[in-house]
């Protein structure tokens, strides 16, 4: 198999994970829309911390901007399983923001509010295996 | 073609994502705003029934229409227990039984609260209800999990017994039911501060200190 048939494949399989935190996302920011972080269901953990002040930046639900950055990780895997090279250099700045972001977000989980959402931890697995994919692709010198 | 499909892939995952997230905010948003939000609470009658944490004088009022099974009401109790620390005696809280029916063991739980309310001791069963929810809600027979809950607060058993099955305790329950029926409310925890609705949008922990910070000004500027 050559090192550009692998690529696409990592390119897709970014793709196809990105779309589990789009989806992880999306619920989310629907629950941050509608209020209904009290219902996270019934984790008083997840009430403290998807009603935390952590939760939103100038007033925009995290799991919103979440989300549109799943969808910016799907957008650019795709664009580069098809061979788009600028779309593989938007896609490691987008995942290694997101990395970043989660880390922070751990952090504060962890050390500030002494809780953990599992919807949140789950959206900090797909990113981590985002950016293990993006760190594991074959480098185009390689080819 | 080849050169359209990334696009035209990226396009139709970004539809049915704005698409389904549009769905459920529409679900959600049903779900959560039976209450018009200009309607507020009618008065009460048969002020017995009323059960009050805090300052009964206090000039915020925060009313809880709320499932004992209800986990998220389980996680608002504790909440409300911040809020009465926090604001102290410039905030009291009302607790209404709004038993869900889909909720199999909703409506004995509120009996049980009342029916230690009629020895004095509704708050002491609601806490306790609240913090064993995991263990009774999955109990074919709650019965005797309350009953032993009522001789761990100290209650007359006998009475307790007597009571759960009692008229007054059945009345209480059903008059708070009709009561949030009339408003329209049909999930929970549902609020009301100074008998307005908390917009569920602001139904978090940032939301509801706002709300009472905002009937706080606002009483202090009558």
């Amino acid at each position: 198999m050559t090192v550009s048939r692998f690529r696409t494949i990592f390119y897709t399989v970014a793709a196809i994970v990105a779309l589990a935190g789009l989806a992880d996302a999306t619920y989310l920011a629907v629950q941050a829309l509608t209020g209904e972080t009290l219902s996270c269901g019934g984790s008083p953990d997840c009430f403290r911390v998807l009603g935390s002040s952590y939760a939103r930046v100038a007033g925009i639900p995290v799991a919103l901007l979440g989300a549109l950055a799943y969808l910016s990780v799907f957008a650019f895997a795709t664009f580069a399983a098809f061979g788009y090279a600028r779309a593989r250099t938007l896609l490691i700045f987008i995942v290694g923001a997101m990395f970043l972001a989660t880390l922070w977000f751990l952090y504060v989980q962890a050390f500030v509010l002494h809780a953990y959402c599992r919807y949140c931890l789950f959206s900090a697995a797909i990113t981590f295996l985002l950016a293990g994919l993006v760190i594991a692709v074959p480098s185009s010198q390689k080819q | 073609m080849k050169r359209y499909l990334p696009f035209l892939i990226v396009a139709t995952v970004a539809l049915i994502a704005v698409g389904s997230a549009a769905m459920l905010y529409r679900t959600k948003r049903a779900q959560l705003l039976p209450v018009s939000e200009n309607r507020s609470v009618p008065g009460k009658s048969g002020t017995e029934s009323v059960h009050i944490r805090g300052n009964p004088d206090a000039p915020v009022t925060l009313e809880e229409f709320a499932d004992f099974q209800c986990p998220p009401c389980g996680s608002f109790a504790g909440f409300a227990e911040e809020l009465l620390k926090q604001y102290d005696s410039r905030l009291r809280i009302i607790f209404r039984n709004f038993p869900l029916p889909g909720h199999e063991h909703a409506r004995e739980a509120a009996l049980a609260a009342e029916a230690a309310g009629l020895q004095g001791h509704f708050w002491e069963m609601h806490d306790v209800l609240y913090r064993e929810q995991a263990v009774w809600s999955k109990t074919p027979n709650p019965r005797e999990l309350f009953e032993s809950y009522a001789g761990t607060i100290g209650l007359n058993l006998d009475q307790f017994k007597k009571d759960m099955d009692g008229e007054k305790a059945s009345e209480r329950v059903d008059s708070d039911h009709a009561l949030g029926n009339s408003l329209g409310i049909t999930l929970t925890p549902f609020l009301f501060i100074n008998n307005h609705p908390v917009d569920p949008k602001d139904k978090n922990p940032e939301g509801v200190r706002a709300a009472i910070d905002a009937a706080l000004a606002g009483k202090s500027q009558a």
